[in-house]
């Protein structure tokens, strides 16, 4: 099979940067075994980050929080233990139940499957951030009055996923609100009631927001 | 709750050679680190191997598609999302887009990539018989160099790949099927193709069997057919002896499709897990393929 050429990035062919890996090797700062791999020639660019603390920077709700975490720690705890953002909710802790869905870039992302430190540089979104203080957003209001919810566990979590997918889908049928929500789980069942306010709040938010 | 967790190092290189470099100084110490998606779950699981990761979500060359007129290539870190989303695979390639469309839910689609399907290597994963049904081509690199092998190839037993400690997979090149005009589409062309993910439920269910086929028709007979299955193996497996069969059949008779099945079940080695038993997987693989005959000839 004929080789080809990498997608070239700023003119660099795979030819030239498969030339130039001996001398163009650039670590920022490194700790550990790995600082003497990525030797010298700082242009800080390569973190080795841990495994003790590091210091990150997030973006949540339109705010810059400034941290220091292990790289081990999912942004689900980072919110939660160390911005006493307690909305989105810790329950499988491993992809499955959709209880701590917020949004990354404007996209639904389980926090607890997304490492803080991979989450700098991100515009994150959480319930907290939805509404100002005391107000009710179209969606969470429609969770209200649909009966959406009954311990209300998993609703944070619902409602988030739902502003992620009518963002971008204002119009949807039930059968798409169905498929969209597939990702959250509610243990008292109350699906019938969140597809019913998913249509309702995209009847509200029609025209704005 | 969460289990033990070892303490890790996490690099993010933004060039391709650095992260290609720390590979090769000292393979097989850094795991590559893409969507997260499978890591994750063994990391709170506390069964995570490895406690030096090499996070290549910011390696730009491993983004992106890109069109030629004989291939379509993906960089190794293309979500399900984008998967989804693109026009030309929705056209050409719209067994890839199925399969992304049903893998676990809209938030795994979005992190979730190609590449860590592949290199996950589960036998049951979903995009990878769509991906053999396109006879797709995987391009890896390390600082030694790049090389093309065939995915078909790739997989050498449960969890074994043609996959060196150094190595990334870069990208995905599936070629396509005819020479393309513009608005081309496979179907224009006779091809009939079927995708079916059986599981617990639509979303977020691992899969019992996943099936991938397409078949070119000519005047009721089969010209070309390709047929792949997923969670029926220790690898997900291309089905050539079949394919063989069915290509030689003048008419496919309830005969023909019976005996094709047959030569599956023998193509096939399916366990009991906790998820199914092999007497059920073997069933509903041959059940179908039936299936994908019968829509192809109506
Ligand atoms: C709730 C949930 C549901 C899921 N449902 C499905 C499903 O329905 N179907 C399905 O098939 N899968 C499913 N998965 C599994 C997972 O989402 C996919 O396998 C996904 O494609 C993995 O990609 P990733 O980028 O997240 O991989 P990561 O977790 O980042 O990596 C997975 C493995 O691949 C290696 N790797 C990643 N990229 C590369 C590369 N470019 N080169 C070399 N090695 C690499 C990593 O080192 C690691 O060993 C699910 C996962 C979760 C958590
Ligand atoms: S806690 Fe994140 S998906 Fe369940
Ligand atoms: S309302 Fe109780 S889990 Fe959903």
């Amino acid at each position: 099979m004929s080789k080809r050429k990498l997608p070239t990035q700023k003119g660099l062919s795979r030819r030239a940067f498969l030339k130039t890996t001996g001398a163009a090797v650039s670590a920022g700062v490194v700790s550990g075994a790995a600082a003497e791999l990525l030797n010298a020639q700082s242009t800080a660019k390569n973190k080795v980050a841990g495994p003790g603390e590091v210091p990150i920077t997030l973006r949540v709700n339109g705010e810059t929080h400034n941290l220091n975490v292990e790289p081990r720690v999912t942004l689900l705890d980072a919110l939660r233990d160390r911005l006493d953002l307690t909305g989105a909710k810790k329950v499988c802790d491993r992809g499955t139940c959709g209880t701590c869905t917020v949004l990354v870039d404007g996209k639904a992302a389980y926090a607890c499957s997304m490492l803080a430190i991979d989450a700098q540089g991100r515009e994150i979104l959480t319930i907290e951030g939805l509404a100002p203080e005391g107000e009710l957003h179209p969606i969470s209001a429609a969770f209200v009055e649909n009966d959406a919810q009954q311990c209300g566990f998993c609703t944070p979590g619902f409602v988030m996923a739902c502003k992620a997918y009518l963002d971008r889908n204002p119009n949807p049928t039930e059968a798409q609100a169905k498929k969209a929500l597939g990702g959250n789980l509610c243990r008292c069942g109350t699906y019938i009631g969140v597809r019913a306010a998913v249509l309702d709040a995209a009847a509200r938010m029609k025209g704005g927001r | 709750m969460r289990a033990y967790l070892p303490q890790f190092e996490l690099i993010t290189p933004t060039a391709l050679e650095d992260a290609l470099k720390l590979l090769a100084r000292e393979p097989g110490q850094w795991e590559p680190f893409a969507g997260g998606t499978d890591l994750m779950v063994l990391l709170e699981a506390g069964k995570l191997a490895h406690q030096r990761f090499l996070n290549i979500w910011r390696l730009k060359e491993l983004h992106g598609m890109e069109e030629t007129r004989e291939n379509v290539t993906l960089g190794a870190l293309t979500t399900y999302t984008e998967v989804q989303k693109h026009e030309t695979l929705q056209r050409e390639f719209p067994l890839l887009c199925r399969a992304a469309a049903v893998t676990g839910s809209v938030a795994t689609q979005n992190r979730g990539t190609l590449g860590g399907n592949i290199a996950n290597a589960s036998p049951a994963a979903d995009s990878p018989p769509a991906l053999l049904v396109y006879d797709a081509e995987l391009e890896l690199l390390s600082a030694r160099g790049a090389r093309w092998v065939r995915y078909a190839q790739f997989h050498k037993g449960y969890k074994q790949m043609d996959l060196a400690p150094d190595e990334l997979i870069a990208r995905i090149r599936l070629p396509r099927r005819a020479n393309v005009a513009p608005g081309f589409s496979p179907a224009s062309w006779g091809w009939h193709e079927y995708y079916s993910k059986v599981g617990t439920r639509s979303a977020q269910a691992i899969s019992k069997v996943c099936f991938a086929g397409a078949a070119q028709m000519a005047n009721g007979r089969i010209a070309d057919i390709r047929i792949a299955l997923g969670s029926v193996a220790p690898t997900v497996v291309r089905c050539a002896k079949t394919e063989e069969f069915l290509r030689a059949e003048e008419k496919l008779t309830p005969a023909a499709v019976q005996k094709a099945q047959e030569i599956l079940a023998g193509e096939i080695a399916p366990i009991d897990d906790f998820r199914s038993t092999a007497r059920y997987r073997r069933r509903v693989a041959q059940n179908l393929l039936g299936e994908f005959l019968g829509s192809a000839v109506r």
